[in-house]
């Protein structure tokens, strides 16, 4: 078999973040290779190298054979590869066959062209099993339709190297066997698939080889006949020595409950189906899960800012579900949004000013006049007690780093005494000592009495910091374990096809 | 009251004009995902540089549209420059363009300030304009009238019917799309700014050249903002561009023939009427935009090809 694609030692960064450390990978003709890892692995962020959208600060990267430096979509396109994007790039008011016609020039006037792009996209459905007319909208089709649009798209401009971000994560089980059929396919008649995933059944099931990365780096590249999914499981989530955490002194009454709860994405796909857990006063509950399983929209739900279409939220036994975020506020909740500066902080507002949002809502600093000393003196005490460096309180909030901003908004959260936390992906982006610094404050919190829940993609915080684990797979709690939790049989769960 | 109404009609067109040749510019750049509230700015470059150039080259209107479009041109340049390439905030590069414009015309426009111009002529379409109330509504208009009948067609024919109108509108709605799919983004938000600011700079000078027959410091008089107001109206479709200058050229025709008919109705309530219409017509569309916005899905956004989040 030839070598269809080699990129070595490719290393890419933002913002200080190491997504890609010296990664390596292959890709043959004719075989399927599957690329695993978790969330942040830097799956994503090699194939989009690969395909021009990212620059790569370091590495080689051959096709065929013949080293090659990728500019753009427009030069990947012209060296054969094709990638299906887990965010399908396509235009939502156009019809299939102008999208399918952006990507893929036939020639000829236009209004032909049009007609026969159409054509084309109908004889590619003949041979691929696919239903789908050309001429309906994309914000008319499913999900599933879609996705058969992106591969249309990329089989039309010639790619010879497919790539298929995550392809099955918005399918139903039986469309993606049928995707994945039509995938084993295209191999079989000599293209190079890549299939991204976190799905162990899919490797086993359709993969030739496997390609697995952790934290940005390729530690494995092996057949996976050769492997089980203990060890596949393993060389995906690691084996991190476990820090030593004091564990919570005992059970206690549950502060935060939720019952049977339900809610959609923004685009109306079901993401939560049927949560039901509880937080008890002095612990912290850890939900663990591959990303968009429903985190984002769990945390969403808790804060207020996204309904629940079914089931309830109880804080200390009230049920609020359909309060708004100020009145679960009162009613003792703190929230730690993973993105900082959508929920948490007002970038261009000074720190004393985002530290006393919370206690200005509770009326701590007066009604009508702002105690603006007291708020001053409460900011600095906060600043001390946080460790929060790099600015005073008139300093602009968005001048602090991303730790320092992460400590105060735990700070504001926890000053209002506030008995339960929802906190969602607390350390994303910091570095090895914010995060550390974030996560005692977590555990303090919780020595104090403090209900927290802690939803988080990186699978080693939640098994270090929680008492107890829940794993989030497909909108569901499928597993709950108790400190010490195994850390195999998470990660079975989490990548399972529960 | 047939005389009136015709009178009315007869000078709609040379208020709709201006309207309509801004509003399919506007149309253009937002369609390629960019918001351009520079368009007053736009327009006063392009009637300074019409009367300019139509005073100082032979009193040739031909020569004085040439020249507004290639102002609104220049002016779209900077803009573009700014926006497209630097990627800055383009509803406040926008608002500069506009307070720019004004007093880059101010300045250098003193020179021709307040000289009265024969500009555009109605035609004489010899039997066709002898026709009783038709003859004089529609057949003895100016030139530039005739001419943006073709224009809107034309905006519209390469938006909604050749590749390079698809590849803009792409652009426009999703530029993450239109990049993996090998598009130029910055290429087509470039040129549909540029093409945009000519057609405002059109519009400008065949407000000079037509409407006015002068130059006078700020006399767009808040037409770059109707405009603006107008696309919404239109939901950047031109066809309907045109129905939305002809109903608010209308309006300003309308003004005119009530001083002449001598109704009393205070000056400033009367000058005020296009912005009435306009407020009232964002509050249409804002009661009924319930369904789907028409809008642009990147409207105003820039694109950066890294951006993560």
């Amino acid at each position: 078999m030839t070598v269809a694609l080699e990129m070595s030692d490719v290393s890419k960064e933002f913002d200080g973040n190491r997504a890609l450390d010296s990664a390596c990978f292959r890709a043959e003709y004719g075989r399927v290779q599957a690329l695993l890892g978790e969330n942040g692995a830097g799956k994503s962020s090699l194939m989009n190298v690969v395909c021009g959208l990212y620059a790569p600060d370091a590495g080689r990267i051959a096709v065929d054979g013949v080293p090659v430096s990728i500019d753009g979509p427009a030069h990947a396109r012209a060296l054969g590869i094709g990638m299906v994007h887990q965010h399908f790039k396509l235009v939502r008011p156009f019809t299939v066959a102008e999208n399918v016609a952006l990507a893929n020039r036939l020639g000829g006037r236009w209004t032909d062209e049009l007609a026969r792009v159409a054509e084309t996209v109908e004889r590619y459905c003949g041979e691929l099993g696919f239903e789908l007319d050309p001429a309906s909208r994309i914000d008319s089709i499913s999900v599933a339709e879609r996705q058969r649009v992106e591969i249309v798209k990329v089989l039309m401009s010639g790619a010879r190297i497919l790539i298929l971000d995550e392809p099955t994560a918005v399918l139903t089980d039986d469309e993606a066997d049928r995707l994945l059929a039509v995938v084993r396919g295209l191999a079989g008649r000599g293209a190079a698939v890549v299939l991204i995933t976190h799905k162990l059944r899919e490797v086993h099931d359709f993969a030739d080889r496997v390609t697995i990365m952790r934290a940005g780096r390729t530690v494995a590249d092996e057949d996976p006949k050769t492997l089980d999914d203990r060890r596949m499981t393993e060389l995906m989530v690691g084996s991190a020595p476990r820090s030593a955490v004091a564990a919570r002194s005992g059970g206690g009454r549950a502060r935060l409950e939720i019952a049977d709860l339900s809610a959609a994405r923004d685009d109306g796909v079901a993401a939560l189906a049927g949560v039901t857990l509880a937080v008890q006063e002095g612990e912290i509950y850890g939900v663990a899960g591959v990303g968009g399983n429903g985190q984002t929209e769990l945390a969403e739900v808790l804060m207020g800012v996204r309904p629940a279409l079914h089931g309830t939220v109880s804080l200390d036994g009230e049920d609020r579900t359909a309060a708004h975020p100020g009145e679960r506020r009162k009613g003792g909740l703190g929230t730690v949004p993973s993105d900082r500066y959508l929920y948490g902080l007002t970038a261009d507002l000074s720190v004393a000013e985002n530290f006393g949002l919370a206690g200005l809502a509770a009326g701590r600093y007066g009604s009508w006049w702002v105690a603006s000393a007291r708020m001053r003196g409460d900011t600095e005490a906060a600043i001390a007690d946080f460790e929060i460096q790099g600015g005073g309180p008139a300093t602009r909030s968005r001048l602090l780093s991303g730790g320092n901003a992460q400590k105060l908004v735990l700070a504001r959260e926890l000053s209002g005494g506030a008995g339960i936390l929802v906190a969602h992906s607390p350390t994303r982006g910091l570095d090895v000592r914010a995060c550390a610094a974030v996560q005692s404050q977590l555990l303090e919190a919780r020595d104090r009495g403090a209900a927290v829940l802690l939803i988080s993609e990186d699978l080693d915080e939640v098994l270090d910091l929680s008492d107890r684990v829940g794993v989030l797979n497909r909108g569901r709690i499928v597993g709950e374990f108790a400190r010490p939790a195994d850390r195999h049989a998470v990660g079975r769960l989490m990548v399972g096809h529960a | 009251m047939i005389e009136f109404l015709a009178n009315w009609l007869a000078f709609t067109p040379v208020f709709a004009v201006p309207l309509l040749l801004a509003t399919l510019g506007l149309i253009v750049n937002e369609r390629a995902g960019v918001i351009n509230l520079g368009a007053e700015g736009m327009m006063l470059c392009g009637a300074l540089a019409g009367v300019a150039c139509y005073i100082e080259f032979g009193e040739s209107t031909a020569v004085g549209m040439t020249a507004a479009a290639f102002a609104g041109l220049l002016i779209a340049f900077l803009f573009a420059f700014v926006v497209v390439v630097l990627r800055a905030d383009q509803v406040v590069t926008g608002i500069t363009i506009v307070f720019f414009g004004a007093g880059l015309t101010g300045l250098i426009g003193l020179r021709w300030n307040d000289t009265a111009i024969a500009g555009f002529q109605k035609l004489d379409l010899g039997f066709l304009s002898q026709i009783p109330f038709f003859g004089k509504v529609v057949f003895a208009q100016d030139a530039m009238v005739y001419l943006t009948v073709p224009i809107a067609f034309g905006v519209w024919y390469f938006l909604f019917r050749t590749r390079a109108g698809l590849n803009l509108r792409a652009v426009g709605e999703n530029p993450q799309a239109a990049d993996a799919a090998g598009i130029a983004v910055d290429f087509y938000r470039f040129w549909a700014v540029a093409a945009g600011g000519a057609l405002c700079g059109l519009a400008g000078g065949y407000l000079a050249l037509a409407a006015a027959k002068i130059w006078v410091n700020e006399m767009t008089h808040g037409r770059g903002w109707i405009a603006i107001a107008l696309v919404i109206f239109a939901r950047w479709m031109p066809g309907r561009a045109v129905f939305g200058a002809i109903l608010f050229g209308g309006i300003e025709a309308l003004i005119p023939r009530i001083f002449a008919a001598g109704w009393p109705v205070p000056q400033y309530f009367l000058q005020m009427t296009p912005f009435l219409a306009t407020l009232g017509v964002l509050v249409w569309v804002g009661l009924a935009g319930k369904r789907r916005s028409a809008a642009p899905g990147a409207l105003g956004l820039p694109y950066v090809r890294e951006d993560r989040w």
